[in-house]
């Protein structure tokens, strides 16, 4: 577990700050190592901007802010076009893809885009709130980061009791996706859309 | 004596630092706060008014921040361990009961998150512009004990601390955090109960009949009793006598100040508190504290990996101010870095202590944010020429 610098961000309400709690918790409790969050969201309750700041590492973390990220979590348009700039050359950017049009991304800093439709599959376990979870499945597949059972722990320590069931079941569907994505499923699908509009 | 159990929450928590503040002072034994939540500092009381009472205590939501200042002192006077929170404009409203405190020698804690400022400033954004104001806030002679922690865990430890020295003391301890390390969130690791040391009150064995309010007895902090005791009991900021009487001559008023002043002062060796690292053979020390601690390692690690002799000295104790190791420490480095969330406080304690024999790089921000790595980097790379 080597320092690694997460930014996740969208807006209020999508559960941002909670998925880097969890993936925090998940390193810093659940498993040996190390884990930093600071937050930064606006005054209102939802629909504001909002984005969280991950260190993970095996040593304490000193300097607790993010820099030049080696993950990114969109789940916004506006979090996309805000923050994707900042992204490590052949870093990992994970988007809602039904929310972000990932475009105008520097060829040559090869990163690799994964996209999930994690609010419709969030809404076909039946709460569209759980989106979160589905996306911190996927990205505990995706990046093999952290031990799926720390994670899966941690979700189920920090959702309230009686939506444990249906956090653990998004978490297992984002994590089922992950695992069987590959690198740039966005952009092919994005070129798949043209064509049909073509 | 140990910790009640009942208010430690023993086990490993992720959690941000305004909660573990609440946490040590849970685990402090305080089972009183009279406060009015203002950001950054809100989640402390949050928490706080929903924990104490299932450990048999009270938090009263007060109109205002000198009501809530006066009224954690009358919990202290009828027996309660109490402390309130705030940030920069509430801090500034209760100047004039930190004076009261201090006078009466009220064993209580204030804690602040500091924001930007002056006046309302930057709600939700870091600062350490309050560290002079910690100390020299209330009018008069006076001393006082003032913490800063630089992560979650020390705000949990130290919080049990500070209210083990204001009770050792009889003193207002000011326990100063940040927005960044009250809405950091890290582990946090509270221990069993019988693993927390507490200071208990330094209350008086004497009669009814023999005691006396402010007598001392061998050291310079008088015993206490509290109101309804049974014991003759009289409270007030106006200068007074050993038996509490209010007495307006020259001579009780020289006593009375120079020994709030030297029961800090002259144990300031052994209240002070810092962490340090490569001083041996270091040409520059940065000194810091709070969350610019953390950012200062960022650039002292750098610098060392480009060769430089770099040390590190973090003030975990603001006030009384560790002169004698800066003092030490001058007869032998070049300089001293002090990268701060303002425009230069304590950095003139520093070039104060060091009296012309190191020179001092005050490294100043306005708040809003905190220093990059780099910018202090650079000014270690000039000291170090």
């Amino acid at each position: 577990m080597q320092l690694t610098e997460i930014r996740i961000a969208g807006f209020g309400g999508q559960g941002v700050i909670l998925s880097a709690m969890v993936l925090g918790k998940a390193a810093s409790i659940f498993e040996k190592g190390y884990a930093t969050v600071t937050q930064n969201f606006g005054p209102e309750a939802r629909g504001g901007a909002c984005s969280a700041q991950l260190i993970i590492s095996d040593a304490p973390v000193a300097y607790p802010y993010v820099t030049q990220p080696d993950i990114m979590v969109v789940m916004s348009q506006e979090a996309y076009n805000r923050f994707a700039p900042e992204l490590k050359d052949g870093g990992t950017l994970i988007v809602e893809q039904d929310l972000v049009r990932v475009t105008g991304l520097d060829k040559k800093k090869e990163i690799k885009v994964y996209g999930i439709p994690a609010t419709r599959i969030a809404e076909g376990l039946g709460k569209k709130m759980v989106l979160n979870s589905v996306m911190v499945g996927f990205f505990t597949a995706l990046t093999g980061l952290l031990d799926p059972d720390a994670v899966r722990k941690a979700v189920a320590d920090s959702v309230p009791s009686n939506f444990r069931e249906l956090n653990l079941q998004a978490f297992d569907k984002g994590f089922e996706c992950g695992s069987t994505a590959a690198p740039d499923n966005v952009e092919a699908q994005l070129e798949a859309e043209t064509v049909t509009e073509g | 004596m140990k910790a009640d159990p009942r208010g430690v929450l023993t086990g490993e928590h992720f959690i941000d630092g305004d909660h573990a503040c609440c946490e040590g002072a849970l685990a402090a034994g305080a089972r009183f706060a009279a406060g009015y939540p203002i950001t950054p500092s809100t989640e402390v009381v949050e928490r706080f008014a929903a924990r104490v009472p299932t450990v048999g205590g009270t938090f009263i939501q007060m109109e205002d921040e000198l009501a809530a200042s006066i009224t954690l002192q009358g919990g202290v006077w009828a027996g309660a361990k109490a402390f309130t929170v705030t940030s920069g404009p509430g801090f500034s409203l209760m100047m004039e009961h930190i004076g009261y405190a201090a006078m009466t020698e009220t064993p209580c804690v204030f804690v602040d998150v500091q924001r930007g400022g002056p006046s309302t400033g930057l709600p939700t954004l870091p600062a350490q512009a309050d560290m002079m104001q910690a100390r020299w806030g209330s009018h008069g002679d006076y001393a006082v004990i003032a913490l800063c922690p630089n992560s979650p865990q020390e705000c949990f430890d130290l919080t049990i601390k500070a209210f083990n020295l204001s009770e050792e003391f009889r003193v207002p301890v000011m326990f100063m955090m940040d927005e960044v390390v009250g809405h950091m969130t890290e582990k946090v690791v509270i221990p069993p109960a019988d693993q927390i040391e507490i200071v208990p009150r330094k209350h008086t064995k004497e009669s009814v009949e023999e005691f006396q309010p402010y007598k001392t007895n061998g050291d310079l902090v008088p015993e206490i009793a509290h109101a309804g005791e049974g014991y003759r009991f009289h409270v007030t900021g106006l200068t007074h006598d050993e038996r509490g009487y209010p007495n307006m001559t020259p001579q009780t008023q020289d006593k009375l100040v120079r020994r709030l002043q030297n029961k800090i002062t002259s144990a300031a060796d052994r209240i002070a508190m810092f962490e340090e690292a490569h001083l041996k053979d270091a040409d520059v020390v940065v000194v810091s504290y709070g969350i610019t601690s953390r950012v200062a390692q960022r650039a002292i690690d750098t610098a060392r990996e480009q060769g430089l002799r770099v040390g590190k000295l973090r003030l975990i104790t603001a006030w009384p101010f560790p002169e004698k190791k800066i003092r030490q420490l001058a007869g032998r480095v070049k300089a001293f870095v002090v990268p701060e969330l303002n425009l230069g406080q304590m950095a003139l304690e520093v070039e104060r202590a060091a009296a012309g024999r190191a020179k001092t790089f005050s490294l100043t921000h306005a708040g809003g944010g905190v220093h990059r790595p780099e910018d202090i980097l650079k000014v270690i790379v000039e000291a170090s020429r």
